[in-house]
């Protein structure tokens, strides 16, 4: 039995390497218990977003969006084994490859995001962290915060999320990332412009934003 | 150059406060006067006629306790915004005029900068991811590249404004969110109510009419509603700062604001902190809600990177933005 490495522990969930699973080099997340929240609410939580999420993930897969294939889901453990993608975080790597390699994957970046979109997907948490480049992809993984919805509503808040990503974090190329993100949306999302224009009100929703 | 003495007033909503702080980081005062509504949320218009009724006396108090005069004051700071726009504007004319008749510089603060600096005097943090809880924000922000940027924060109501609303639609006395706290406390069964995350984002509006809902139905104790009210509440925001918290890998985590102050928060902020290998900085109370020794503290260090206000730039600003704000002290 080959030993599990802690490869990542985000805010939600651990997500361990498992090298040897069934003979494939697997992904496992596990939602671990949250010793803040009442467990009531907390298994409440974690057993519905493990359930949602591995549906989800396998969605967008049919819509031709790159997403790691689940081998295994365990809705009590709150756990879910999937693909090992090799490849490096969008956020880590913007600031060193190329301004043509960065507008070229930030392009097919919004063309999947259009994709996932138009296939009813809000991601629910789309940062440039649950970004894998791998291969010239951006594969798309953490669909913990993902619903099905093709309300515009949710289309927005996936956008501005990212572009306050590109705002917060990669502050020095804020919009060159977000023109190409943008042109690759547009391809592949009819009502991109609707879910455009609300990323924009819904930016001027925050506390104290200038309005027009 | 000697030690500085500034003195800070705030005035963004129901709180008039003045302030002194040196330079050297002392505080020498602290004083906070309150407006309570007679019934209702605050009234700006009556919450200003309130600050202008106190002003002179808090004043006094302030530079007695501090033992000083007027005339021992170097530069004036004051809370420029955001808020409340009769409130801020009462403070700002104050301001003016101390400065004016004193012949000193002024210093316009924003309200969020000092709330955060003034935690970070108190508790020794240098450089904490806050979260700023208040009847008026709800915001998840740290240092970065010469601003504070806003890592999450509410897209409606703040989570304040949520606890005092329902508070008073259920009859609990002001301030609501130490009655709901109490009363929390003898609670135990969890009501469903909505838990709205985006993101690094929260909602509170769609919980608040929810839990008015709950209330109105008269199936709940009051009890129940407040501790299940609490208990998701809280956890949003739990869960929102521990998003942010993994996201910038700070080391200290700095809960302020007059939210801050509840104890079930705090034991949520404490066993995130722990989790994460941070630090939990809780800013005592005094220093938590809105007063003016924040104002004062912030506007000393914004003053020795070269800030100044002049008469013709004092007018206040009732939607500025903490990201808006350059910080040059940290930078």
């Amino acid at each position: 039995m080959a030993e599990l490495t802690l490869i990542a522990k985000g805010a939600e969930a651990d997500i361990l390497l498992d090298p040897d699973w069934n003979g494939v080099k697997a992904i496992i997340k596990r939602r671990g218990e949250k010793s803040y929240r009442l467990p009531e609410l907390d298994a409440a939580i974690r057993r519905s977003r493990t359930i949602r999420e591995s549906s989800i993930i396998h969605r967008a897969k049919e819509a031709g969006v790159p997403t790691p294939l689940i081998y295994s889901v365990d809705p009590d453990g709150a756990q879910i084994v999937m693909e090992y993608i090799e490849g490096d975080k969008v956020r880590d790597i913007v600031g060193r490859i190329g301004p043509e390699e960065r507008t070229r994957l930030f392009r097919e970046i919004g063309r999947k995001t259009g994709l996932l979109h138009g296939a009813g997907i809000a991601h629910g948490d789309l940062t440039t962290s649950n970004l894998i480049s791998s291969g010239g992809r951006g594969v798309f993984i953490d669909f913990g915060l993902a619903e099905m919805s093709d309300e515009v509503e949710s289309r927005g808040v996936d956008l501005n999320l990212m572009y306050r990503m590109l705002i917060s974090t990669h502050y020095e190329h804020t919009e060159e990332l977000f023109t190409a993100f943008k042109a690759g949306y547009e391809e592949t999302l009819d009502e991109a412009q609707e879910a455009l224009d609300r990323m924009n009100e819904i930016s001027k929703r925050g506390r104290y934003v200038e309005r027009e | 150059m000697g030690v500085e003495t500034c003195l800070g007033i705030e005035s963004t909503a129901d709180n008039l406060g003045m302030g002194v702080a040196r330079s050297d980081g002392a505080i020498l005062a602290n004083v906070i006067t309150t407006h309570v509504p007679e019934e209702g949320g605050i009234h700006p218009r009556e919450a200003a006629r309130h600050h202008a009724r106190v002003m002179g006396e808090t004043l006094s108090e302030a530079l007695d306790t501090a033992g000083i005069t007027a005339w021992d004051l170097d530069y004036i700071a004051f809370s420029q915004g955001p808020g409340m726009g009769p409130s801020l504007r009462t403070g700002a004319t104050a301001a003016r005029a101390l400065a004016v008749r004193l012949g000193v510089p002024l210093v316009g603060v924003n309200h969020c900068v000092a709330h955060i600096e003034i935690g970070r005097l108190a508790t020794g943090a240098e450089d904490p991811l806050a979260l700023y809880v208040s009847g008026g924000n709800t915001i998840v922000t740290g240092f970065e590249a010469g601003r504070y940027r806003i890592f999450g924060e509410t897209l409606d109501i703040a989570i304040g404004n949520c606890l005092d609303t329902f508070s008073r639609e259920a009859g609990l006395p002001y301030p609501g969110g130490p009655a709901v706290e109490r009363l929390a406390l003898e609670g135990s069964t969890l009501i469903p109510l909505p838990y709205v995350v985006k993101g690094m984002d929260l909602s509170y509006s769609g919980l608040l009419t929810a839990v008015t809902k709950e209330f109105r139905s008269g199936k709940w104790s009051l009890e129940d509603l407040c501790f299940s009210l609490q208990e998701v509440a809280y956890s949003m925001l739990g869960e929102v700062t521990e998003r942010a918290l993994a996201h910038t890998g700070k080391r200290e985590l700095l809960l302020t604001g007059g939210v801050g102050a509840n104890k079930r928060l705090r034991a949520m902020i404490g066993s995130i902190a722990e989790e994460h290998g941070a630090t939990p900085c809780y800013v005592p109370i005094g220093y938590a809600t809105d007063n003016g020794a924040m104002i004062a503290w912030t506007g000393v260090i914004a003053y020795g990177s070269g800030i100044r206000t002049p008469i013709e730039r004092s007018h206040i600003d009732p939607r500025w933005r903490l990201d808006r704000v350059e910080v040059p002290w940290r930078s």
